[in-house]
């Protein structure tokens, strides 16, 4: 459904997507994982024909898409990242005008916004102005317009940033049942969490770069079995992290947010030596965390650092 | 089209629902009009009268003369009201309290004087409170002092000596010309109602192409250049928002205003033409300004000072162009003068073809700087 080709992107001095490539099947959920800044939003934007890449080609449903093209937009259904909704309409209003935008017949646009009104909803506050709405209300709506037209392809990018605990439960829910009815979805996200639960296939994103892909087993896979340990205490922790990291077990080591994050074979067996390293470098350990193998973990891998940096 | 119309019908929708544009489209300009039209109305229309003082001490053929011949006409055609003062005391007094707007003091010897062909003086004690009506008792009494030396001068060359009194009794009256708004010039009504709708129809087609501006900020500018339409028909759509915005605002105000100002715009589809051309016009040159602008803000204030200043050049508010000089070349610089000057061309009943001068100038107006925002107008739509 989707290919993308070598996409590179640069602004100024900034080259934002470093030669990004991945595919996504019809009727899979392919997720691009990465922090904020790591060049989600400008892949999907030149994916979306928003952005003309600098170099790469992007294919949907076999046919080339340029930031000119008309025709093959049809196929894609966008929820961009920040709201793009009229406040000053309604609901109603809203999906009305982009149904018909996307070549919707006028009946066929009713009955649609009717439908999707009801799949977000929003059917009993439809004739309101979204200016009135809650922030999960208008996030719902925000991706009730990019369903509208039944695309083959879902973009959504970070759609849950900014939304309450129930609202994204609500959002998650309908991305897995759209994506169970056969539509393929790329989603961008930087919650692991999501990418785990939603995703058929994962993409790493980090600096411009695609730095791995597969399903969670196989990301996982590339940092072995191993297990995350993370040390929080006072003292030097850089010191104690560099001392753990000189001991056989460990396979990284670095230090995040007042704590030294460790990447090791069997953590509850390597355990009493890592604290007594840590004590031996003058770090008095006040908790420890062991968790096992997760996307977290794949992302401290392959980049050195913290999905959440 | 069929996207572009869309986006038109939509972003109607919002403005209508917004009620700032209706405001700065019909309601403001209308009450401004109606506020300039009762103020002035009085002073265009030629309809004011100024009363004016007369001190008499001289009592010789000249002083007899200036009131019979120079103030006499004036006060026939209703314009002056005279008012005898006794003494200089009461004169001054009379000015001073703003009874009348200016007092004419004829001294003594003043007959005298110009027969013996010596400097006479004419004086006026004007009031504080009456600016206007001074400087037409100013006017009045420079006439008539033109006038005696003129008759001096063709007597010193017929006969070197003195001007006698039957000369000076025999002066010209002086002609008041006619200052009908039925000839050639706009009544109050129609040119504060006109210039009005002319001045703020450069603020109403703003609601079309800088609310690209608007949509950007609230992120449905991605959301339309993701759909399947080309960017082109984005920017068609808020162009025909302006000229529908524009047009109806003009012709509910020539409406308006010819009910609640009496104002004649004259025949309809000159006026018709006329609208459509400044409408044109000024969408072309408000979409050039927003091409400039980087956010919404920029855009409208950058257009409101383009507005204003060629509103207030272009004779919106005062009839600047009757200046003459370089403030009356620079007036014919902008789209509102060529407008004022069609409206102007179209009274006295005259057929639509009287307003093809003015409205080929805003057709060139609308093709230059529509030329220019064409070339720039992509940025706009670029993500």
């Amino acid at each position: 459904m989707l290919d993308c080709l070598d996409l590179h992107k640069r602004f100024g001095e900034v080259e934002a997507v470093r030669g990004v490539s991945f595919k996504i099947a019809e009727g899979e959920t392919y997720g691009l994982l990465g922090p904020n800044g790591a060049g989600k939003t400008t892949t999907i934007s030149m994916v979306c024909g928003l952005l003309e890449p600098d170099s790469g080609e992007v294919f949907v449903a076999g046919k080339r898409l340029t930031s000119h093209s008309v025709a093959e937009k049809a196929a894609i259904g966008y929820v961009p990242q920040e709201l793009a909704i009229y406040p000053d309409l309604s609901a109603r209003e809203n999906l009305q005008f982009f149904a018909r935008l996307y070549g919707l017949a006028p009946d066929v646009a009713h009955a649609r916004v009717d439908e999707v009104l009801g799949v977000v909803g929003l059917a009993d506050r439809a004739s309101e102005q979204t200016k009135s709405y809650s922030g999960g209300m208008q996030r719902r709506l925000n991706i009730g317009i990019g369903l509208l037209h039944r695309p083959a392809l879902l973009i959504l990018d970070e759609p849950t940033v900014g939304v309450d605990p129930q609202s994204r439960n609500a959002i998650l829910e309908s991305v897995e049942r759209l994506s169970g009815e056969g539509m393929a979805v790329l989603y961008t996200t930087h919650y692991m969490e999501e990418a785990e639960r939603l995703c058929d296939r994962i993409g790493i994103v980090d600096l411009g770069e695609l730095k791995a892909e597969g399903t969670r087993a196989e990301l996982v896979s590339l940092v072995g079995e191993h297990d995350r340990v993370a040390l929080e205490g006072v003292g030097n922790l850089q010191a104690a992290a560099d001392a753990c990291q000189a001991l056989e077990p460990v396979r990284a080591a670095s230090v995040q947010d007042g704590a030294i994050e460790l990447i090791v074979d069997h953590a509850r067996s390597v355990l009493p030596e890592l604290l007594a390293t840590t004590n031996d470098a003058g770090v008095a350990v006040s908790s420890v965390d062991v968790h096992e193998p997760d996307l977290e973990a794949v992302f401290l891998h392959l980049t050195g650092k913290a999905l959440r940096d | 089209m069929r996207a572009a119309l869309l986006i038109a019908g939509k972003d109607l929708r919002q403005r209508l629902r917004d009620r700032s544009a209706l405001l700065i489209a019909v309601v403001v300009p209308l009450v401004l009009a109606s506020i300039f039209g009762l103020i002035f109305h009085s002073a265009i229309t030629g309809r004011v009268t100024f009363t004016f003082g007369v001190v008499d001490q001289d009592h010789g053929p000249a002083a007899q003369a200036f009131v019979a011949d120079a103030l006499g006409p004036l006060e026939r055609a209703g314009l002056v009201k005279l008012h005898q003062e006794s003494t200089l005391a009461a004169g001054r007094h009379a000015a001073d309290t703003n009874q009348v707007a200016a007092t004419f003091v004829v001294p003594v010897g003043f007959s005298a004087a110009i027969g013996r062909g010596q400097p006479a003086r004419l004086r006026v004690l004007g009031s504080v409170d009456s600016t206007i009506g001074t400087q037409v008792a100013q006017s009045v009494a420079q006439s008539y002092a033109d006038r005696i030396d003129t008759v001096r001068v063709a007597t010193a060359a017929a006969r070197p000596g003195t001007i006698n009194r039957a000369q000076a009794a025999a002066l010209a009256p002086i002609v008041v010309a006619d200052v009908s708004t039925k000839n050639r010039q706009l009544d109050a009504g129609t040119f504060y109602g006109a210039g009005m709708a002319v001045f703020f129809l450069f603020f109403t087609v703003q609601f079309g192409i800088s609310t690209l501006f608007n949509e950007r900020q609230d992120g449905t500018l991605q959301r339309l250049l993701a759909a399947p339409i080309r960017r082109s028909a984005i920017l068609t759509g808020k162009l025909i928002t302006s000229l529908v915005l524009g047009f109806a605002s003009m012709a509910v105000l020539a409406v308006a205003t010819s009910f609640l100002l009496s104002a004649h715009w004259g025949n309809a589809l000159g006026v018709a033409i006329l609208i459509l051309a400044g409408v044109l016009a000024a969408t072309a040159v408000m979409t050039l300004v927003a091409t400039f602008a980087h956010t919404s803000d920029q855009a409208q204030s950058w257009q409101a000072m383009v507005a204003l200043v060629f509103g207030m050049l272009g004779g919106t508010f005062f009839p600047v162009a009757q200046a003459g000089g370089l403030l009356a070349a620079l007036s014919l610089a902008t789209p509102q003068a060529w407008f004022l000057r069609g409206l102007d061309n179209l009274t006295g009943g005259v057929g639509a073809s009287a307003v093809f001068g003015p409205v080929a100038a805003m057709l060139a107006f609308a093709v230059v700087t529509g030329s220019l925002a064409f070339m720039r107008i992509g940025r706009l739509v670029a993500r």
